[in-house]
C-alpha cells in the first residue's frame, strides 16, 4: 500500500512548490491518487514557502498533511517548523548547505544532502531542489524515478529537463551513500 | 485514468465556467481566488469572450447583472469581503430573477479577517446575504473534480429557475491542485430566455429587467411566484453525500467542503477505536438536505456532530432538520483555522464514550 | 384632418409620473426622437437609474433594465460586452451619477465603454424630496443644507462633465441646458451626436443636461427656468467639454 505524505519547505524562489507539483504529476502517472496544496498568501511572498503533497491508492481526505511521512527542507525555519511533525520513523531530508543543524529527533531517519554544492557543480544551482527531490523519490519508492523523470519532461520547462534529469540522479545516488 | 489533468481549484473554477459556455466574466482581485480571474482574462478574449476587471465587486456584481438581462451566461468569483459588497447586486438578480453565477472562495472573517480557509459565510449564502426575501441554490464541492462538474450544474439550476447560483468553495479548494477529468455530459433540457433584453430585434413589446414593484399588492404577487419556484427547487434540486450511513452508526458526523474530506479521515481512524461514524455531507447548503437526516436520524445511537470552519452555523439547520430527535453536537474553527482529525476524533469520543455534550 | 404631431416610437403610451414643469419628460423625448431618427430602435437598449426617472424602462419603448442606485454605467457595461452590436445608454440624474455611483462612471468612461450617458443635472435630490445632491450650488438652500450649502462644511459641486473629460477613455462630452427652444435643440443634437460616437465605436460619451426641478425649488416652472439660467449655467458652463474630433471650443 503505497502512500507517502509529504511535506516541501524553505524560502521563496528555491522552487518548493514545483518539488511538490512534480512529485504529484509523477504520482497522477502511477495512478495514484494525489493532491497538492500550497501555502498561499503574504507569507508566500515574504519569504517562506510550502507545500503538502499527498500520494496514496486510497481515496484522499483532508489535503492538510497533518502527520508527514516525509519532509524535505532547505531553511532552518522550515526544520523547526516541521521536524515535530513527522510521524515517528519518517524520512527527514535537508539540504545541509542551508541548514546548519541536524534533526533532534531520534525516531527518524534524516538524510543531508549538501545540495547546492552539487547543484553548482552540475552547472545549475537552481537544481538543488531536483536533487533532493531525487533522493527522496529514491528512497521512499514512491514512484519510479522513471515516472517520475517522465513528469518533468511532460510538465517542466524543455530547457532545464537535462539538467534536471542530472540533478535527480545525483540526488538518487547520495540515497544509499548517505542512509546506510 | 482517462484524460485527468492536475489542476489548481481556482484555475479549473475556469476552465469549467469556459466549457460551460459562460460568455462574461466581470471581477475584483481577491486572496484567494484571484486566479480564477487571471485564467479568465488569459482564455476569454481568444474566445471572443467578454473579460473584465471591473473597478470594485459592486461595479462587477453590476455588470454581472447586465449581461445576465442580456440571456448570455456569465459569471463573477470572489471572497468573502468581495461577496459582502456584491450582497446588494445579488439581491437584484434574484429580484429580476436573472441567472448567472457567483464563485465564493470563502476565507476567515468578521472583516477583513485573513486569506485562510474558512466556512464562516454560511449564513450570508444560504440566509440571504442581501435584503428581501429570497433565496439562492449554493453548492458546496469537497474536490477539484466536483468543483468542476458543480459549476456546470450551477449554470444550468440558474438557466432553469431563472435565479442566481453560487459555488462555494474555500480557501484550500482553491488553492489546491487534484486531477480532475472535463467530462462531456448531456446538458439539461434548458428553457428559451425570452424575458431577455437584447434589444428588441422585431419583437413588438419590450422586454425590461426590474426588480421594482410599487405596488403592494403586486410585490406580493411577485414574492409569492418567487416562493413557489424556490419551493420547487427545494424539491428538485437538493443534493447530499451519504458516507458510511448504511449501518447502525454510534454518530453520525455533518460536515461539507473540505472539513467533509477530514471527517472522512477521522471515521477511518474512529474504526481503530470500535466507533462506528457515518458522514451526511450537503451538496446544496440551500436548498438544505433534509431528507438525508430523515433517512439517517434512526441509524445513529447518539445523535449527530456538525463539524465546520465557522463558529456554529449550519448547526442551526441541522438542529431543524433533526427537530429535537436526536442530540446535535458542535465541533468547529474558525479564523482560517483547519479542524484537526485529532480534535475532531477527541471530541466524537467524549460523545460516544462519556456521553459529554459541550453544545447547548 | 391633417397629422400635424406625431409622438415618437422610443416612447411608449404609459403617461409618465413627473411633476408639473419638471424638464425630464422634454429630455426623455429627445433621446427617443434620436434613437428613432438614427433607425436604431431595435438595438437599443436602455438603463434606468435609481432616482425622479426610476420608472423611465416604463416610457421607453426600447428593451430597458432598471439598476440598483449609482450602478447603471457597470450595468450598461454588461449589457454592451454581452451584445457589442446593440446600442445601450444610461439615464442618470445627480445623486445616482455624481453621489452614490461615481466611481462606476468614471470608469466606464476611462474604459473607453461603448455606452452613452446621459445625465440629467438639477442642482438637487428629486426623489427622496429636495436634499443636497453633489451638483448643489453653494449657498444653496435644501432640505440638508436648510442654511445653504457651506462650502467648509459640504464641500463644493462637482463638474462631473469637465472631470469625466479628463478621461482618455472619453470621446465625446458636452454640457447643455433645456431652459429654451432654442438650447432644447441644441440639447437634441448633442444626445444625437453622442449617439452616432457610440454607434462608430468611437468610446464612452456623455451629454450633461442642466434641468429644472421647480418641485423641490419651491419656483414655479417658468421661475425655474429663470433659476437655472442665473445660476446653474454661470456655474456650470455650456459647451463641449470634449470631443476627439478636435471640435472643443
Amino acid at each position: 500500500m503505497p502512500s507517502q505524505e509529504v511535506v516541501f519547505a524553505g524560502f521563496g524562489g528555491q522552487g518548493i512548490l514545483s518539488m511538490g507539483k512534480f512529485l504529484a504529476y509523477a504520482g497522477m502517472e502511477a495512478n495514484l491518487n494525489v493532491s497538492w496544496l500550497p501555502s498561499y498568501g503574504p507569507e508566500m511572498r515574504g519569504g517562506t514557502a510550502n507545500c503538502g503533497v499527498i500520494l496514496t491508492d486510497e481515496a484522499i481526505g483532508s489535503p492538510v498533511v497533518t502527520r508527514a511521512t516525509s519532509v524535505v527542507v532547505m531553511n532552518r525555519p522550515s526544520l523547526e517548523k516541521f521536524e515535530h511533525m513527522l510521524e515517528s520513523g519518517g524520512l527527514m531530508i535537508i539540504d545541509s548547505d542551508l541548514v546548519n543543524r541536524s534533526a533532534e529527533r531520534t525516531d527518524i531517519e534524516v538524510i543531508r544532502i549538501p545540495a547546492q554544492t552539487l547543484a553548482e557543480r552540475l552547472g545549475n544551482k537552481k537544481a538543488a531542489n531536483m536533487i533532493l527531490l531525487g533522493a527522496l523519490v529514491k528512497r521512499t519508492e514512491i514512484v519510479s524515478l522513471e515516472v517520475l523523470l517522465r513528469s518533468i519532461q511532460a510538465h517542466g520547462k524543455a530547457e532545464f529537463f537535462q539538467v534536471n534529469k542530472r540533478a535527480i540522479e545525483e540526488g538518487a545516488q547520495r540515497v544509499p551513500l548517505l542512509a546506510h | 485514468m482517462g484524460n485527468k489533468v492536475l489542476m489548481k481549484g481556482t484555475e479549473a473554477i475556469g476552465e469549467a465556467a469556459v466549457r460551460a459556455d459562460c460568455q462574461c466574466f466581470f471581477g475584483y482581485p481577491i486572496t484567494p481566488q484571484t486566479e480564477v480571474a487571471a485564467y479568465m482574462a488569459k482564455k476569454m478574449p481568444k474566445l471572443g469572450r467578454a473579460f473584465v476587471q471591473a473597478e470594485s465587486e459592486v461595479a462587477a456584481i453590476n455588470m454581472v447583472y447586465g449581461a445576465a438581462g442580456t440571456g448570455v451566461r456569465c459569471m463573477t468569483s470572489s471572497s468573502s469581503p468581495g461577496i459582502s459588497l456584491m450582497a446588494e447586486g445579488i439581491s437584484y438578480l434574484a429580484g429580476a430573477e436573472l441567472p448567472c453565477l457567483i464563485i465564493n472562495i470563502v476565507r476567515g472573517g468578521p472583516g477583513l479577517g485573513s486569506i485562510q480557509a474558512a466556512q464562516s459565510d454560511y449564513f450570508q449564502a444560504t440566509k440571504g446575504g442581501g435584503h428581501g426575501d429570497y433565496n439562492m441554490p449554493v453548492f458546496a464541492p469537497s474536490s477539484v473534480q466536483e468543483m468542476v462538474d458543480l459549476i456546470q450544474d450551477a449554470f444550468d439550476v440558474a438557466d432553469l429557475y431563472r435565479t442566481p447560483s453560487m459555488v462555494m468553495g474555500d480557501g484550500m479548494l482553491g488553492q489546491m491542485m487534484e486531477p480532475v477529468e472535463f467530462r462531456e455530459r448531456e446538458p439539461r433540457r434548458l428553457p428559451e430566455k425570452d424575458w431577455a433584453a437584447t434589444g428588441l430585434l422585431g419583437r413588438t413589446k419590450h422586454n425590461v429587467i426590474n426588480s421594482l414593484y410599487l405596488e403592494p399588492e403586486e410585490l406580493e404577487q411577485h414574492n409569492t411566484r418567487l416562493q413557489a419556484k424556490y419551493k420547487t427547487i427545494q424539491e428538485n434540486e437538493t443534493r447530499y453525500e451519504l458516507f458510511h450511513c448504511d449501518r447502525e452508526n454510534d454518530l453520525i458526523l455533518v460536515a461539507y467542503g473540505t472539513t467533509s474530506r477530514i471527517c472522512k479521515n477521522v471515521i477511518k481512524a474512529a474504526e481503530k477505536d470500535g466507533i462506528k461514524l457515518g458522514l451526511v455531507r450537503p451538496i446544496t447548503l440551500w436548498p438544505f438536505p433534509d431528507q438525508a437526516f430523515e433517512e439517517t436520524v434512526t441509524r445513529t445511537k447518539f445523535g449527530y456532530l456538525s463539524v465546520e470552519m465557522s463558529a456554529g452555523q449550519m448547526v442551526e439547520d441541522v438542529r431543524l432538520a433533526v427537530n429535537g430527535r436526536k442530540p446535535i453536537d458542535f465541533y468547529g474553527r474558525t479564523g482560517g483555522m483547519v479542524p484537526h482529525p485529532d480534535d475532531i476524533l477527541a471530541r466524537v469520543k467524549q460523545m460516544v464514550l462519556e456521553g459529554v455534550s459541550l453544545w447547548h | 384632418m391633417a397629422l400635424t404631431f406625431e409622438k415618437t416610437k422610443g416612447l411608449t403610451d404609459v403617461p409618465t409620473h413627473y411633476c408639473p414643469g419638471c424638464t425630464h419628460g422634454i429630455i426623455h423625448r429627445l433621446i427617443a426622437e434620436v434613437i428613432e431618427e438614427l433607425g436604431v430602435l431595435d438595438k437599443t437598449i436602455g438603463v434606468a437609474p435609481v432616482g425622479c426617472a426610476v420608472l423611465a424602462y416604463d416610457y421607453f419603448s426600447c428593451d430597458m433594465f432598471e439598476a440598483s442606485h449609482g450602478r447603471a454605467p457597470a450595468v450598461a457595461t454588461g449589457i454592451k460586452r454581452a451584445k457589442p452590436d446593440s446600442v445601450v445608454f444610461t439615464y442618470q440624474g445627480d445623486g445616482d451619477l455624481a453621489a452614490i455611483g461615481t466611481a462606476e462612471v468614471v470608469h466606464a468612461a476611462t474604459r473607453g465603454e461603448k455606452i452613452t450617458t446621459v445625465f440629467v443635472n438639477n442642482a438637487i435630490y428629486g426623489m427622496t424630496g429636495g436634499q443636497m445632491a453633489p451638483t448643489t450650488l453653494p449657498g444653496q438652500v435644501t432640505e440638508t443644507s436648510p442654511y445653504g450649502r457651506d462650502t467648509q462644511l459640504a464641500g463644493f459641486p462637482i463638474r462631473v462633465s469637465e472631470m469625466i473629460s479628463t478621461l482618455e477613455g472619453a470621446c465625446y462630452v458636452e454640457r447643455v441646458s433645456v431652459d429654451s427652444v432654442k438650447n432644447v435643440l441644441k440639447t437634441k443634437k448633442a444626445i444625437k451626436k453622442a449617439f452616432e460616437y457610440q454607434l462608430a465605436g468611437k468610446g464612452f460619451s456623455m451629454v450633461e443636461v442642466l434641468s429644472t426641478c421647480p418641485t423641490n425649488w419651491g419656483l414655479s416652472p417658468t421661475e425655474a427656468m429663470g433659476w437655472l439660467r442665473e445660476n446653474m449655467i454661470p456655474y456650470y458652463s455650456l459647451g463641449v467639454k470634449k470631443d476627439i474630433a478636435g471640435e472643443v471650443k
